[in-house]
């Protein structure tokens, strides 16, 4: 049975606006979360483009962009300004319902699963107790817009990036869904806030120490898989395939998977930061005696995923992309087993109790 | 109710076909290949030359002796002193003049610098095709400092049309000396730099073992040359076995690079070596450079002896063979360039069977070529 | 145990090649060491004394240069950038007909660097100008007529 927790923030304002104005202000109050969320996507969407271009300049000896505002910090904006106002065009015989289906299901895939990260205490759109399993059951959807996207673009280009996608997706998922349940097994609870309430006095980092670090390891080689990020970028590859699934999409269906890719980048980061790093809890408990609670676990939690999102830059910025017969031998010959093996580990080592917790 | 049962031999695959290019980024430049692909297999690949066919042969029949080098700047840009080099070497062989000693070591040294802007170019250019998109950064930055010594000495980057027939345009700048000795410990710290961040990557290591072989005999009976077929064990080095310019007349010490796998690593070594050996070779040269001119009496307009006339030169892509056949007038009665490119080319169709789309790209990469180069 | 050892190994080495980038990275982050990065108008750019910018004639303060129109360049040319339009003018001291430049055209778009109008001209009249702003939104702007409007040969070049 689903449970949803209302205890949050908008929980309390979805209940306050219901009981002033009826059925029409429960409405309204969804209407203002949708659209916090819809603004949260694209600003988080435009700085995390702008980060990955800035930290790849400095990667590559470049400066980046650093015309358009202080830092370049609005290049993005007139970058996507930029595609709002492109024409948009596409191949002759396409499949036009899939191939405009496409990028509303991949934004809405990474929309969705946007709603149940806990961004800091009582900050959740969504807070479902099978929380994580609804994250990865979800953004499996978004591979099924790369697949219509590849399908639909009548391109045989698109086509190959759009099944290695799929391929690739799929696969990960496995690994990236053992990562999380062996962590889980520490939690007990799918539910995200449950998590971070389970990490209070120690990050399972700690307390689970050696499958916990692997589970780690597996978590951010699927999450980058997942991602579409070197080394796994097949699916765009660009010395291949051009620009793979969306090379036949231009302006905003463009800018929408665009988007949606740093999205994704986000969200898996924000779930390892969630599982393993105590979400928006703060280190050593450096700021609970201090007011203003809130922020500061945004504060901390922000910190930790731009850690995170930096090593997943760091990796785009450094190795070469796998092959596809690769690709599938790193996760069946190697990341499942390992995984495998560690949730075992894992269970046995929680039944047991030999944890580190403080 | 009819039951259907389907038999594995029922499900078939098709075979389709695959633009690869003109405009691909792969492809550097305007080769197209016509794939046949079942799934992501390569089974078949036939080239579709001609789309940057700028007649550089035929133009050079129109052409004076003096002018036809500047036309072989556009055919392997990136080995542009080398091709000017190979031309004022047949055409020096053919008036049969002596050119002073200076020149010789002058050619020698800015073709080894050509060569090793056209390896590092290669490295960076082959790591964006197997993804590493860094790599193009750090070797453009190490290829900026040839490029500096070039313009300060040929007043040009790429296309320097610095060498004539019986000399070069101009003597070396002053700082020529100081700038290469400080470009060689530079490149010397940062090779081991580039084998960290991509020869001994895993990754790499396994996209390139085993990839695109190409056998002995295969390297022969295609006529492959220069690195791509010294992987297979080829020993073609013009340098060594017809050698020309200073490593005829001076004593040069440089191995030749030769590794007998064939396959992608075994290009890839080559390359990497061959730019420690160039820095030998030029530092070998460096110290005492020759004073006695940098031009041999030539008249102004040039008329070659009757007779057919060939010299082969070691560009950075293999052999470049430039054979003239003179008639006694102004212009050459035929020109024609044994490109290294094209026969490499004709390597890739045998090698490039059976692999994936991705290993094409890569094996393309190692073959290193440059379509200008190919279509000419 | 080599499957355990080739997990690890492999990781080993895509360290190493993360310390090359990060090694690079964090200065740069700091400090901006190693970026290579020229912002073109405002720093300028470093262009060598003898850069092949475009071909350019040689003027005086009065006017004058040192082209005799002998056409060796044109000649030397490989593919027509320089063409020369001449006439024979009566010297009016030497009461004799001198061969006089009209315009000497070169076309910018055409011409390939290669140095050897250069190398031909006996006078040193033309010479390279290490100008490189040469953009136009019009071919036709590339055509350059090389003398200025109202030169003339300069004394004692004709010998």
């Amino acid at each position: 049975m689903i449970l949803i927790n209302t205890t949050n923030y908008f929980g309390q304002l979805v209940a306050y606006l219901s009981d002033q104005m009826g059925i029409g202000g429960q409405i309204l109050a969804y209407v203002i979360v949708a659209a916090i969320y819809l603004g949260f996507f694209a600003l988080a969407g435009l700085l995390l483009v702008y980060v990955e271009r800035r930290v790849a300049a400095f990667f590559q000896l470049r400066l980046g962009p650093n015309r358009v505002g202080p830092h370049g910090l609005f290049q993005t904006i007139a970058d996507a300004l930029k595609l709002l106002s492109k024409e948009i065009f596409g191949t002759n015989r396409k499949d036009n319902l899939l191939y405009k289906t496409a990028y509303y299901l991949v934004i809405t895939a990474s929309l969705v699963s946007l709603s149940v990260i806990p961004f800091t205490q009582g900050i959740q759109a969504f807070d479902i107790n099978v929380g994580v399993f609804f994250i990865s059951a979800v953004s499996s959807v978004g591979v099924l817009g790369i697949l219509l996207g590849g399908w639909g673009s009548n391109n045989k280009y698109s086509l190959i990036g759009g099944m290695r996608s799929g391929l690739q997706m799929i696969s990960y998922e496995l690994s990236s869904g053992l990562a999380v349940i062996t962590m889980v097994l520490l939690a007990g609870t799918l539910q995200m806030s449950g998590i971070i309430e389970a990490q209070r006095d120690t990050w399972f980092i700690i307390k689970g120490h050696i499958p916990a670090l692997i589970a780690l390891f597996i978590f951010v080689v699927a999450g980058t898989a997942e991602s579409n990020r070197t080394p796994f970028d097949l699916p765009e590859g660009e010395a291949e395939l051009g620009a793979g699934y969306h090379s036949e999409y231009s302006g905003m269906g463009f800018a929408y998977f665009f988007l949606a890719e740093f999205i994704n980048m986000f969200i898996i980061s924000a779930v390892g930061v969630t599982l393993f790093f105590g979400g928006w809890l703060a280190p050593f408990h450096l700021t609970d005696a201090l007011p203003w609670q809130p922020l500061w676990g945004a504060l901390w939690f922000f910190l930790k995923v731009a850690v995170f999102i930096f090593f997943m830059m760091w990796f785009r910025w450094t190795f070469p992309r796998l092959r596809i017969d690769q690709l599938l031998t790193l996760e069946w010959k190697y990341l499942l087993p390992i995984g495998l093996v560690n949730i075992i580990l894992m269970a046995v080592l929680v039944y047991y109790n030999v944890l580190i917790s403080f | 109710m009819e039951t259907v049962t389907l038999n594995s031999g029922d499900l078939k695959s098709q075979e389709y076909f695959l633009n690869m290019g003109p405009q691909h980024p792969a492809t550097h430049g305007v080769l197209r290949l016509i794939l046949t692909l079942d799934g992501e297999i390569v089974k078949n690949i036939e080239p579709d030359l001609g789309y940057i066919h700028r007649s550089i042969e035929k133009q050079c029949e129109y052409e004076g002796y003096k002018q036809i080098i500047h036309l072989t700047d556009r055919m392997d840009y990136l080995s542009a002193h080398i091709n000017n080099e190979a031309v004022a070497l047949a055409i020096e062989q053919a008036l049969q003049i002596e050119v002073p000693e200076r020149v010789k070591v002058i050619r020698t040294i800015m073709g080894e610098l050509t060569r090793i802007a056209s390896h590092l170019l290669w490295w960076g250019v082959m790591g964006m095709d197997v993804g590493a998109l860094t790599t193009f950064m750090y070797a453009f930055r190490d290829r900026e400092m040839i490029n500096d010594i070039m313009e300060e000495t040929c007043g040009a980057r790429l296309t320097m049309s610095y060498s004539t027939p019986g000399g070069v345009m101009f003597d070396l700048h002053p700082n020529f000396q100081k700038r290469v000795k400080a470009f060689i410990p530079h490149l010397r710290k940062v090779i081991p730099q580039y084998d960290e961040l991509l020869t001994g990557n895993v990754i790499f290591q396994k996209r390139m073992k085993g990839i695109g072989v190409m056998s002995y005999e295969d390297a022969i009976s295609h006529g492959a040359s220069g690195p791509a077929a010294r992987g297979s064990g080829v020993s073609c080095d013009r340098r060594i076995k017809d050698p020309y310019s200073a490593f005829a007349t001076k004593d040069i010490k440089f191995n030749e690079v030769l590794y007998t796998e064939g396959d992608n690593l075994a290009r890839y070594n080559v390359r990497m070596k061959e730019m420690l050996e160039s820095l030998n070779i030029i530092e070998q040269l460096i110290d005492n450079i020759p004073d006695d001119g940098i031009q041999a009496k030539t008249k102004a307009l040039i008329k070659l002896p009757k007779g057919e006339y060939l010299q082969r030169v070691e560009t950075a892509r293999g052999d470049l063979g430039v054979y003239i056949v003179s008639d006694g007038k102004k212009n050459p009665y035929r020109v024609k360039f044994r490109s290294p490119g094209f026969s490499n080319l004709n390597a890739l169709i045998e090698i490039g069977k059976g692999h994936l789309i991705a290993d094409l790209v890569a094996v393309m990469s190692t073959l290193d070529f440059v379509v200008p180069d190919i279509d000419r | 145990m080599s499957y355990l050892g080739d997990v690890i190994g492999g990781v080993k080495t895509l360290i190493k090649g993360m310390k090359v980038t990060g090694s690079y990275f964090f200065p740069n982050i700091i400090n901006q060491k190693y970026i290579i990065t020229r912002q073109y108008p405002e720093e300028p750019a470093i262009v060598m004394d003898r850069f092949k910018g475009e071909v350019v004639m040689w003027h005086n303060e009065n006017n004058e240069h040192r082209c005799t129109g002998c056409q060796a360049c044109e000649i030397a040319c490989p593919n027509g950038s320089i063409e020369i339009i001449w006439d024979r003018v009566l010297n009016e001291e030497t009461g004799k007909k001198v061969k006089t430049i009209d315009k000497h055209i070169y076309h910018l778009g055409m011409c390939t660097m290669c140095n050897l109008c250069i190398q031909a001209c006996p006078t040193n009249a033309i010479m390279w100008s290490t100008n490189f702003h040469n953009s136009t939104y019009d071919r036709s702007n590339l055509t350059k007529v090389l003398n200025k409007p109202g030169s003339k040969l300069m004394a004692g070049v004709e010998e």
